[in-house]
C-alpha cells in the first residue's frame, strides 16, 4: 500500500522548485479556465493538492490560480468532483492572509458547506466563524419546503456553535430548536421511495414501499429514529439522523449557563417548578412550551425510544455496533437534560434502573455500563439511589474479566480520572480496589501510564500504601499472571489475548498447583487485602514470561509509577510509615520479578526515594538501625550499579547522629562503623574475586565518607579511619587499581581519600563540616548536596596545607 | 466532535530507518491561536497544525506498534493475502490515549486510532465524546477508502485520490460531526456517494 513510488512521489512533491510550481500554476489556471473542464484539470488538481499538503511549511501559489480555485468553488454549475478539489486545496493552505472566500452569495447548501469547511480552518481573528454561522442560519431560514435540503448545513451549525458558542442569537436558536423537534419526532414512518432508473419498463408507482423496521426485522413500532431501518429513506428521515447526531451539542448550547454546576437558587426555583410541570408533564403534546422545553421533551421520549430498540436482537452487526452506542448516547443526553431540567430525574431514574440491571448481566454492553454510572454519580444525592451498590459492581467485577479490552480500559480509567471530585463517600470503594484497577494498567501500560500518573494521588491512603507499593513492584510479575490466566480460561475458538509468540510456557500448571494457589490468589485479588505476601517463589516461576513484549513494557512503566506514588506519599505520610515504607524498599530491593533491565531502573527510583523518606523522617536511620547494619553487612546492594547501597550508607552518613534522633548512642556509631570499615575492606581487594564484582567508585567514596563522618563523632575512631584513608590512598595511587578500575575512578578515590585526611587533622572543623547542624543546613547552601561537601573539603584541604606550613612539626 | 482526521504511515515494527509520513490529514475548524499581528502569523499557525498532526501520527504509530509487539503477533503484513478478501476490520489493531492540554492542542482531546495493514487511521476528538461511536465511525471510514480507492490493490496508493477522500469524509464526517448511521443509511450514503464520485 505504502510503496516505495508513494515515498518518492511525496519527496518530488515537497521538493518541487518554485519556479516548476511557477508553471505548474499556470498550467492549472488554464485548465480551470476552460470551458469544459475534464479529467485534465482533476488530475492536475489532485496533484497540486499532494504539492500544497505535502508540507508543513507554506508555498507560494499564484495568486490567479488561487482566485480561479475560489471562483471554481463558488461556481453555481460546478461538477463535485472539482468542488472538493478546490475546497481541499484552499483548506489545506488555511489559515492564510490572502484568502479572498466569501460565502455572501452561496445559496446552494452543499456549496455553501464547502466553503464553509475553507472559512473555518482560518481561525477566528475577524469573527470569521461568526459571519459564517450568520450566513448559514440565513440560508436555513429562507429554505423553502420543497427545495433542496438542508442537509449538509446542520453539521456547519454544530461546528460553529463549538468554536464560538456566542455566535446564534437567541431567536435563531429558538427557531432551530423548534425544527429539531420536528425532525426528531415527526419523520415520516414510511420508507423512501427508490431512484426510479426511468425506461421504457420501469412503472413508477409499481411497487409502494413499506413502513419502516426495527432493526430485528419487525416493522417499526413507534416513532423513526436512528434505529429504525429500511431500503431507502425520505428526506425528513436523513434530517432526523442529523438531528439526533448533533443533539447533545445543541442542548449543551441552548441550554441554561452554568451546566452542572447551576447556582442554588437556580436549582431550588427550578424544582418548585417542576413541581408543576411534572403535573402538565403527561400531556406531551402541549405545544404552549417554550421551543427549549419543548426540544427537552422530545429529546427525553427518543432517548427513551432508543433505549427500549437497543434491547432488540439486530439482525446486522453494525447495527448490533450502532445500538451499544446510540445507548450511550441517549445516556448521555438523559444525563444533560436532568441537569438542566430536574423534573426529569423521577422519569429517567425507573428507566435507568431498569437499564443498568439489564446491562450488568450482558457482558457485551459493558462499555455502556459507564455513562449509567455516571449518570448515577451526577444524580445520586438527589434521587437517593445506593451508589455504594453500582460502584461494588463496577469496580470489582469488571476489571477482573474485561482488562484486556483496551478501549475498555480506557473509557474505565478516564471515568475513574474525571469523576474524581464526585466520588464522595463512595471514594473508598475506589480506594480498596486499586489491585482491580492495576490490572488495566499491567495489560496495557502504553496508554494508560500517564492516566494513572494522575490518578494515583486520589488512590494512594495511608491504610493501603504499603500494600499498593508491593503491588506497584510486582506489576511485572501481575502482567505475567493475567496472561496465564486468559491462557486457562479463554475457549480455544477465540482469537488468542495472550502473547501469540510464547506456545505453552511450562509454568501454565503452576496456575493450577495447589501450593501456589495462595500467592496467585493475593496476586491477582480485586481487593487491597490488608496484608502483604512475598510473591519471590511466583517471580522465579513466572520467570519464562519475563521476556515477553507485554511485560517488558509494564516494566518500563514502573519507574514513572514508583515516582508519582512517592510524591503522592510524601505529602501525608507521617513518622511510623515512612519508617514502614523505607524498610519495604530495603527488602524488595533484591527481591524483583527479573525482567532485563528492571532491577537497574528500580533501583534508580528506590535509592533517590529511599533518601527523601530519610530527608521527610530523619530518625528512620535511628530506629531501622538493626536493618539497615545487616543490609550493609550482607553486601546485597553491590550488585549492579550499587546504588541502593550508595543511598543507605549516605544516609546513614548523614542521619546517624545525636543531632537528628536523641536515641543515637555512641554503640551504634561504633558498630555502624565496624561493619561499614568491613564492608570497605571486603570491596577494595585488589585481588580480583569471582563472587564479588567490580564495585562502583561510587560507593567506595560514599563509604568513605560515611566512615569519615562517624568517626567525627566518635572521636575515638579517628586514628582508625586516619590509618584505612592512608592505606586507601595508597591502594588507589597503585597501578593494579587503575588497570581495574581505570584511571579516572582511581583518581576520584585519590582525591576523596586526600580530603579527607586533610579534614580529620582538624577534629572541630571536621566536625562542623561532616555533621552540620540542622540550622546550617539550610537550601541556600545547601541545596545540591553532592557539591556542598567537596566544596567544603576542598577549602579545607587549602586552609590545612597552608596551615601545615606555619605550625611546628 | 472531531477535531481532525488523518491517515499515516505504520512502518513494520523492527524497521528502524524511515519516518512516520502523514498521507492525508482534514482539520476541522481552527485552534483558537494567539492574538498576536505579527506579520507571518497565518504561516506560522499552519506550521503549528502540521505539527500537531504529526505529533498525533507519531503517537499512534508508536502506540499500535506496542500493542502489536505485546500481543506477538507476527509483525504486519505490507502486503494483503489478495485483494478480494475483506479485511477483517474487527480484529485490527486498535485503541485509544489522551492527549494533555498543549501536548499538543491546546485543550485536552482524545484519540481513538486503528491500524490495518500498513496504514494508520486516526480521530482526534474533543475530550468527552462517545468513543463507541467514533470506534464505529473510524472503522467504517478505513472500510470505505479501502473499498472505494481499492487500497488493498498493488501499487495503488492514496496520495492522489484526495477527490475521493474528501467526498467519502463530506458524507460520512461532515465538518467532523460523528453519525449514527445504521447499515442501511451506510448504504444509501455509499450509493450517492458513487453517484457523484464515478470511478
Amino acid at each position: 500500500m505504502f510503496s516505495a513510488g508513494a515515498e518518492s512521489l511525496l519527496r518530488q512533491a515537497r521538493e518541487i522548485p518554485d519556479e516548476e510550481l511557477k508553471k505548474f500554476c499556470s498550467r492549472v489556471s488554464k485548465l480551470l479556465q476552460k470551458e469544459d473542464v475534464g479529467p485534465e484539470a482533476i488530475d492536475a488538481l489532485q496533484r497540486l493538492f499532494l504539492i500544497v499538503s505535502a508540507t508543513k511549511y507554506s508555498r507560494r501559489l499564484e495568486q490567479t490560480c488561487v482566485d480561479l480555485l475560489q471562483t471554481t468553488l463558488c461556481s453555481p454549475a460546478c461538477p463535485e468532483q472539482l468542488q472538493l478539489l478546490c475546497a481541499a486545496i484552499l483548506r489545506e493552505r488555511s489559515p492564510c492572509d490572502s484568502l479572498r472566500l466569501s460565502c455572501e452569495h452561496v445559496q446552494n447548501a452543499r456549496q455553501l458547506s464547502l466553503v464553509a469547511s475553507v472559512l473555518l480552518a482560518q481561525g477566528d481573528k475577524q469573527q470569521e466563524v461568526r459571519s459564517v454561522g450568520q450566513h448559514v442560519f440565513r440560508v436555513l431560514e429562507s429554505r423553502q419546503p420543497e427545495g433542496p435540503s438542508p442537509r449538509p448545513l446542520l453539521p456547519v451549525v454544530t461546528k460553529v456553535i463549538g468554536l464560538a458558542p456566542g455566535a446564534l442569537q437567541e431567536d435563531q436558536t429558538n427557531l432551530l430548536s423548534k425544527r429539531l423537534v420536528d425532525w426528531l419526532r415527526y419523520a415520516s414512518l414510511q420508507q423512501g421511495l427508490a431512484h426510479s432508473t426511468g425506461g421504457f419498463f420501469s412503472t413508477p408507482r409499481g411497487r409502494q414501499p413499506g413502513p419502516v423496521t426495527e432493526v430485528d426485522g419487525a416493522v417499526a413500532t413507534d416513532f423513526f429514529t436512528v434505529l429504525s431501518t429500511g431500503q431507502h429513506f425520505t428526506e425528513d428521515q436523513w434530517l432526523n439522523v442529523q438531528a439526533f447526531s448533533m443533539l447533545r451539542a445543541w442542548l449543551l448550547h441552548s441550554g441554561p449557563p452554568g451546566g452542572p454546576g447551576a447556582p442554588d437558587t437556580d436549582d431550588r426555583s427550578e424544582l418548585e417548578g417542576s413541581t408543576l410541570s411534572v403535573l402538565s408533564a403527561a400531556s406531551t403534546a402541549s405545544r404552549l412550551l417554550p421551543p427549549q422545553e419543548r426540544l427537552r421533551e422530545k429529546a427525553f421520549e427518543y432517548c427513551q425510544r432508543l433505549i427500549e430498540q437497543s434491547n432488540r436482537r439486530a439482525l446486522r452487526k453494525g447495527d448490533a455496533d450502532l445500538q451499544k452506542a446510540c445507548l450511550v448516547e441517549a445516556v448521555l443526553v438523559l444525563d444533560v437534560l436532568c441537569r438542566q431540567d430536574p423534573s426529569f430525574l423521577y422519569r429517567t431514574l425507573s428507566c435507568l434502573k431498569a437499564l443498568h440491571a439489564r446491562l450488568c448481566g450482558d457482558p457485551a454492553c459493558v462499555r455502556a455500563l459507564l455513562p449509567v454510572a455516571q449518570f448515577f454519580l451526577n444524580h445520586g444525592e438527589a434521587a437517593a439511589v445506593d451508589t455504594e451498590a453500582i460502584y461494588q459492581h463496577l469496580f470489582t467485577r469488571i476489571p477482573s474479566e474485561l482488562f484486556h479490552s483496551p478501549m475498555l480500559a480506557f473509557e474505565f480509567v478516564q471515568f475513574c480520572r474525571d469523576n474524581l471530585p464526585l466520588f464522595g463517600r463512595s471514594l473508598g470503594i475506589l480506594k480498596l480496589s486499586f489491585p482491580n484497577l492495576f490490572k488495566f494498567l499491567a495489560w496495557n501500560s502504553p496508554p494508560l501510564t500517564s492516566e494513572f500518573v494522575a490518578l494515583l494521588p486520589s488512590l494512594v491512603d495511608a491504610g493501603t500504601a504499603v500494600e499498593m507499593l508491593h503491588t506497584l513492584l510486582d506489576l511485572p510479575c501481575l502482567t505475567a499472571a493475567l496472561d496465564l490466566q486468559l491462557r486457562l480460561s479463554q475457549a480455544a475458538s477465540e482469537r488468542p489475548l495472550w502473547d501469540a509468540s510464547l506456545r505453552t510456557p511450562a509454568c501454565l500448571e503452576a496456575l493450577r498447583d495447589s501450593r501456589f494457589q495462595g500467592l496467585f490468589q493475593h496476586l491477582l485479588r480485586a481487593q487491597a487485602a490488608g496484608t502483604t505476601e512475598r510473591l519471590a517463589p511466583l517471580h522465579q516461576l513466572l520467570q519464562p514470561l519475563a521476556g515477553c513484549a507485554r511485560v517488558v513494557q509494564c516494566a518500563e512503566a514502573v519507574p514513572t509509577l514508583l515516582q508519582a506514588f512517592f510524591s503522592a506519599v510524601t505529602q501525608f505520610a507521617d513518622g511510623a510509615l515512612t519508617t514502614q515504607l523505607a524498610l519495604l524498599l530495603l527488602e524488595r530491593s533484591d527481591s524483583l520479578f527479573q525482567v532485563p533491565q528492571y532491577e537497574a531502573r528500580v533501583h534508580r527510583v528506590l535509592s533517590s526515594q529511599f533518601l527523601v523518606l530519610c530527608k521527610l523522617h530523619p530518625s528512620l536511620v535511628v530506629e531501622l538501625a538493626k536493618e539497615l547494619l545487616e543490609f550493609v553487612g550482607s553486601g546485597r546492594g553491590i550488585h549492579g550499579t550499587g546504588s541502593m547501597l550508595t543511598s543507605v550508607v549516605w544516609a546513614i552518613g548523614e542521619y546517624l547522629s545525636v543531632s537528628w534522633d536523641r536515641r543515637c548512642t555512641v554503640e551504634q556509631i561504633n558498630k555502624f562503623f565496624e561493619g561499614l570499615e568491613a564492608l570497605l575492606f571486603e570491596v577494595t581487594q585488589s585481588r580480583p574475586s569471582a563472587t564479588l564484582p567490580k564495585c562502583p567508585p561510587q560507593v567506595i567514596t560514599v563509604l568513605m565518607t560515611t566512615l569519615t563522618k562517624l568517626a567525627s563523632r566518635s572521636q575515638d575512631l579517628i586514628p582508625r579511619v586516619s590509618l584505612f584513608l592512608s592505606k586507601m590512598r595508597t591502594l588507589a595511587q597503585s597501578p593494579a587499581t587503575s588497570s581495574m578500575h581505570g584511571e579516572e575512578d582511581a583518581g576520584a578515590v585519590r582525591t576523596r581519600a586526600t580530603e579527607l585526611l586533610n579534614l580529620l587533622k582538624m577534629p572541630s572543623v571536621a566536625q562542623f563540616v561532616l555533621t552540620p547542624s540542622v540550622e546550617v543546613s539550610q537550601p541556600r547552601y545547601h541545596r545540591d548536596t553532592n557539591t556542598a561537601l567537596p566544596l567544603a573539603l576542598c577549602t579545607i584541604s587549602r586552609l590545612a596545607e597552608k596551615e601545615a606550613g606555619l605550625l611546628p612539626g | 466532535m472531531v477535531h481532525a482526521f488523518l491517515i499515516h504511515t505504520l512502518r513494520a515494527p523492527k524497521a528502524e530507518e524511515g519516518l512516520c509520513r502523514v498521507l492525508y490529514s482534514c482539520v476541522f475548524g481552527a485552534e483558537s491561536s494567539p492574538d498576536d499581528g505579527r506579520p507571518h502569523g497565518a504561516e506560522r499557525d499552519r506550521l503549528l497544525r502540521k505539527e500537531q498532526i504529526l505529533a498525533v501520527a507519531r503517537q499512534v504509530e508508536s502506540m499500535c506498534r506496542l500493542q502489536q509487539q505485546a500481543s506477538g503477533r507476527p509483525p504486519m503484513d505490507l502486503q494483503p493475502q489478495s485483494s478480494d478478501e475483506p479485511v477483517p476490520l474487527h480484529e485490527a489493531p486498535r485503541g485509544a490515549f489522551r492527549l494533555a492540554a498543549g501536548d499538543p492542542f491546546q485543550e485536552p482531546r482524545t484519540v481513538v486510532w486503528l491500524g490495518v495493514l500498513s496504514l494508520g487511521f486516526a480521530l482526534v476528538l474533543d475530550a468527552h465524546e462517545n468513543l463507541l461511536l467514533a470506534e464505529g465511525t473510524l472503522r467504517l471510514l478505513a472500510r470505505l477508502l479501502l473499498e472505494h480507492l481499492r487500497l488493498l490493490a498493488p501499487g495503488t496508493n492514496l496520495l492522489l485520490r484526495a477527490d475521493r477522500i474528501e467526498g467519502i469524509l463530506a458524507r460520512f464526517l461532515p465538518h467532523g460531526q460523528l453519525l449514527f448511521l445504521n447499515d442501511q443509511f451506510v448504504q444509501g450514503l455509499e450509493k450517492e456517494f458513487s453517484a457523484a464520485c464515478p470511478r
